[in-house]
């Protein structure tokens, strides 16, 4: 099972697209590549306010990924606890993966010619801290969801 | 090697206080302090890493070759352009005088080191970019509470009401405030939004007031009126430490709120029903006075009534309000040292202090020297220096700013990345960014006071100096050394400790020292003393202004209405840039790339632009700028729309380079409109005309 999640609140999310420069600057990313999106519906006037709800999106990390089966090296690997990672030692690059990912999530790095995705962070968490994303959000509105099973 | 260092962010004028990793020399993570913001920080923030490395800035001190604006540099040595700015400086001095040196800067907590060079060599002209932001707010503050626009902070976090016109909150980016602004609103509070577009602010408002532009000052006096006519007002503290408040009753009673939702376009129920809320509210209730309110020719009246609207609720000194910012000695603490020096007793050549006697003579008013630079009057201006201000980018009509400042022997530009006016300048001597750069110690004041200090993270990535550094070395060229009394970074930190029982070293665990354990409070019902009006009360009808032939209480005129065609333009920001200064990032310029120009969906129907259209935007004057339309139900039909700061002409900046449009260049005529009681320039009273441009592509010739 996947244990981590990451939820947004869109009432404290404020659109300001701090989340995916946070991503992209821990993982020492070009312009190109962006890990996490926030997106937003349509305004639409609410009794009298204008209303938006806001998305995050990052990787599905699928309990059954597209991306790993298809990958020719191994190079994109599900670990146990649920993320969906990409070893940067084995990956060529041919981005097979993202053609696979129904999202097209991975992303090419052109600095590295390789693919990148959201990995939850997992240098970060398996050294205890929280993604970047998410420890940096303007407005603290990003929660990592640590699932204990039951 | 890996190590942590506390400072500032410096990507924008917020400064937010920051925590920052660094491996073998290379800046791996920035986070908001823990300690202050959670880890919280912003888009801009995060993208400081993006600007250390960006190679499209000034990487050695430049003397220019070629004409002014030509773009031809010669690559010189620290020392050869100091000399160079040096020699030049002392010309002038001996044919034109001292003063007529100006100094600008954007303002900040380091000012008292520009003022302090430029008052040394004899000038009493400092500036600052505040004509083209907060000054409205400040003297309007000055002329009613006596203190200016930093003598309040806002309790939001514990307040029940947020009222704000057009302070476009989650635009602006102040970290901590919109933490509180979350936290308030996650507890319940409420927030109201005025403006004439809806923004992120207004989404996440819990009422919103689509205004038609210009007509803030009519909205806020039928709030007075109805708040005195139901006498929701704090009447002893109105009594107790307010005068002229007989005169705001008789002259609020024709502006009812019939009559201000009818000059606003906004439903009458809608204000009584606000009005409602903050009886309910009182008096933790915040009317933010406005920040950049240098916009319509009444900005000045409508912060006076904002202010006025704060003394009804009696909200001074009150937890959820309007705080009175504590220094050092509230804390029992001694302050530190800051650099100085007297004001030369020379006239402005702005005229601030002798022409206009209303006005703060603090850093005057920028945009008053031009008229010295064309007519030689009170004398002429020949320099310029300008510490990371734009003139270019921050005051309207650049082309006629550069006729201007032709008239100048020197200009100067002491900045981190190329600005519009670097580029025209004759010197520009880079400055190291946040990251590279140590900077003095200032004191933040608040409720809970606290020292702060920027620190220098890695080692200057090109051939650039810190402002304290590349002051001093000016200095000492000009035998003005003895008023920098330091040579390394920690002797000035030492010298301004000295006293204090502090060092440097003290900052290292937290990145501040904290001056209070609890916030420090006054007792609201002894403020007596607080207003530094000259009556010592908060003056509804002002001294001052009577004194100066201006009235306190202005009959509201209402704006002009756009002629056929035509539309107000109005600007803003984004939470991704900083004005002219981020937009050629590259992790920013990959948000936002260039700006668009919102116009309502009714009337781009009429004239057929659709979203994404290319539209061109025209001055009185024929200047056209052209850019995409954005159409949205969620502006006024009266005004069009734009982010700040784009369509740059630096051509080494190729990211920012003519891309997007600048609204500054479309504002003919706006360095002769400005505030006369205020002193803001009116930026936002300009009609620009909009068509559909020939430039959407049709056909194309493909061999
Ligand atoms: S940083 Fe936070 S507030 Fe900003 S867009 Fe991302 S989730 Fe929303
Ligand atoms: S990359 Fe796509 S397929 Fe792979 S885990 Fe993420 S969402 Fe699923
Ligand atoms: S968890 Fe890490 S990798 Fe994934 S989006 Fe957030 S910051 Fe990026
Ligand atoms: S608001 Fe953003 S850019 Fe400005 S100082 Fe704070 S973190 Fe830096």
């Amino acid at each position: 099972m996947n244990k981590y999640r990451i939820h947004l609140n869109t009432r404290r999310c404020i659109g300001c697209h701090g989340c995916e420069v946070h991503c992209k600057t821990n993982k020492n990313l070009p312009p190109g590549p962006i890990l996490c999106e926030i997106d937003h519906q349509p305004v639409v006037m609410l009794k009298g306010v204008p209303r938006t709800e806001f998305s995050f999106r990052s990787c599905y990390h699928c309990e059954d990924p597209f991306c790993v089966p298809i990958c020719p090296t191994g190079a994109m690997i599900k670990r146990g606890d649920g993320i969906v990672y990409v070893d940067q030692e084995k990956c060529i690059g041919c981005m097979a993966c993202a053609g696979a990912c129904p999202w097209g999530v991975p992303q090419h790095n052109p600095e590295t010619n390789k693919a990148v995705k959201c990995d939850y962070c997992m240098d970060r968490v398996d050294a205890g801290l929280k993604p970047a994303c998410v420890t940096k959000c303007t407005t603290l509105a990003l929660k990592f969801v640590i699932m204990t099973e039951v | 090697m890996k190590k942590t260092v506390f400072s500032m962010c410096g990507m924008c004028t917020v400064r937010c206080p920051i925590r920052v990793e660094v491996e073998d020399g290379e800046v791996t993570w920035i986070e908001g302090n823990p300690h202050l913001l959670k880890g919280a920080l912003c888009a801009k923030g995060s993208a400081g890493t993006a600007l250390l490395k960006d190679t499209e800035r000034p990487q050695q001190p430049l003397i220019r070759v070629g004409g002014r604006g030509a773009g031809r540099w010669r690559k010189a040595s620290w020392p050869e352009a100091l000399d160079y700015v040096a020699e030049k400086l002392k010309t002038i001095k001996t044919e034109h005088g001292p003063e007529s040196v100006v100094l600008s800067s954007r303002g900040g907590p380091w000012q008292g080191m520009y003022k302090t060079f430029i008052h040394a060599f004899g000038s009493p002209n400092y500036t600052n970019h505040d004509c083209t932001c907060g000054r409205n707010t400040h003297h309007a503050s000055l002329s009613i509470n006596g203190v200016g626009r930093k003598g309040f902070v806002y309790d939001i976090a514990n307040s029940k009401h947020l009222v704000l016109f057009g302070r476009n909150m989650f635009a602006s980016m102040r970290v901590a405030e919109n933490l509180q602004i979350m936290d308030m609103l996650d507890s319940g509070g409420r927030m109201t939004y005025v403006d004439v577009r809806q923004s992120m602010t207004g989404l996440k408002a819990s009422r919103f007031f689509q205004v038609r532009p210009g007509t803030d000052y009519a909205l806020a006096l039928g709030f007075i009126n109805e708040i005195i006519k139901r006498g929701i007002y704090n009447k002893a503290f109105v009594e107790r430490y307010v005068s002229g408040f007989g005169e705001l009753c008789q002259f609020i009673e024709p502006y009812t709120t019939a009559w201000a939702a009818k000059e606003c376009g906004v439903k009458e129920k809608s204000i009584i029903q606000f009005i409602d809320e903050v009886a309910e509210d009182m008096p933790k209730v915040i009317f933010h006075p406005g920040w950049n309110l240098s916009r319509y020719k009444d900005s000045f009246y409508a912060s006076r009534a904002l202010h006025i609207l704060n003394v009804l609720m009696g909200n001074i000194e009150q937890k959820g309000a309007l705080i009175i910012p504590k220094g050092a000695g509230d804390c029992g603490a001694k302050g530190i040292r800051n650099l100085d020096c007297p004001k030369p007793d020379i006239k402005r050549a702005d005229g601030v202090g002798w022409k206009y006697k209303h006005f703060d003579k603090g850093p005057g008013l920028s945009h008053l020297f031009f008229d010295a630079m064309k007519t030689g009057e009170p004398y002429p201006v020949k320099a310029w220096i300008a510490m990371r201000h734009d003139p270019f980018t921050a005051m309207p009509d650049p082309q006629a700013q550069k006729e201007a400042y032709d008239n100048c022997d020197l200009l100067v530009a002491i900045d981190t990345h190329y600005s519009e006016f670097a580029w025209y300048a004759d010197v520009i001597l880079p400055e190291s960014t946040y990251l590279e750069r140590d900077n003095p110690i200032c004191l933040q004041k608040g409720p809970k006071p606290r020292l702060a200090v920027r620190r220098q993270v890695v080692e200057p990535v090109f051939d650039t100096k810190a402002g304290w550094e590349i002051f001093k070395q000016l200095a000492d060229r000009l035998d003005i050394g003895e008023h920098f009394p330091y040579t390394t970074i920690n002797d000035l930190y030492a010298w301004q400790l000295e006293g204090t029982g502090h060092t440097i070293e003290d900052f290292a665990e937290k990145g501040f020292i904290p001056l209070t354990d609890k916030p420090v409070m006054y007792d609201p019902e002894k403020l007596d003393g607080q207003f530094k009006t000259p009556s010592g009360k908060i003056e509804i009808i002002s001294e001052k202004l009577t004194k100066a032939g201006f009235e306190s209480l202005k009959p509201y005129v209402s704006p002009d209405k756009p002629a056929k065609g035509q539309f107000r333009l109005v600007y803003g920001r984004s939470a991704v840039h900083t004005h002219g200064h981020t937009i050629n990032n590259p992790l920013l310029h990959e948000l936002m790339p260039e700006n668009s120009l919102w116009i309502n969906t009714k009337v781009a129907a009429r004239m057929n632009v659709n979203e994404g259209d290319l539209v061109d935007v025209i001055a009185s004057n024929g200047v056209t700028e052209t850019g995409q339309a954005h159409v949205t139900d969620f502006i006024h039909p009266e005004c069009v729309y734009t982010v700040h700061g784009f369509g740059r002409q630096v051509p080494l900046q190729t990211k920012a380079y003519h891309a997007g449009f600048s609204d500054q260049k479309l504002m003919i005529g706006l360095l002769d409109n400005w505030d006369q009681v205020g002193g803001a320039i009116n930026l936002c009273e300009v009609f620009v005309t909009v068509r559909r441009s020939s430039r959407n592509p049709k056909r194309r010739v493909e061999l």
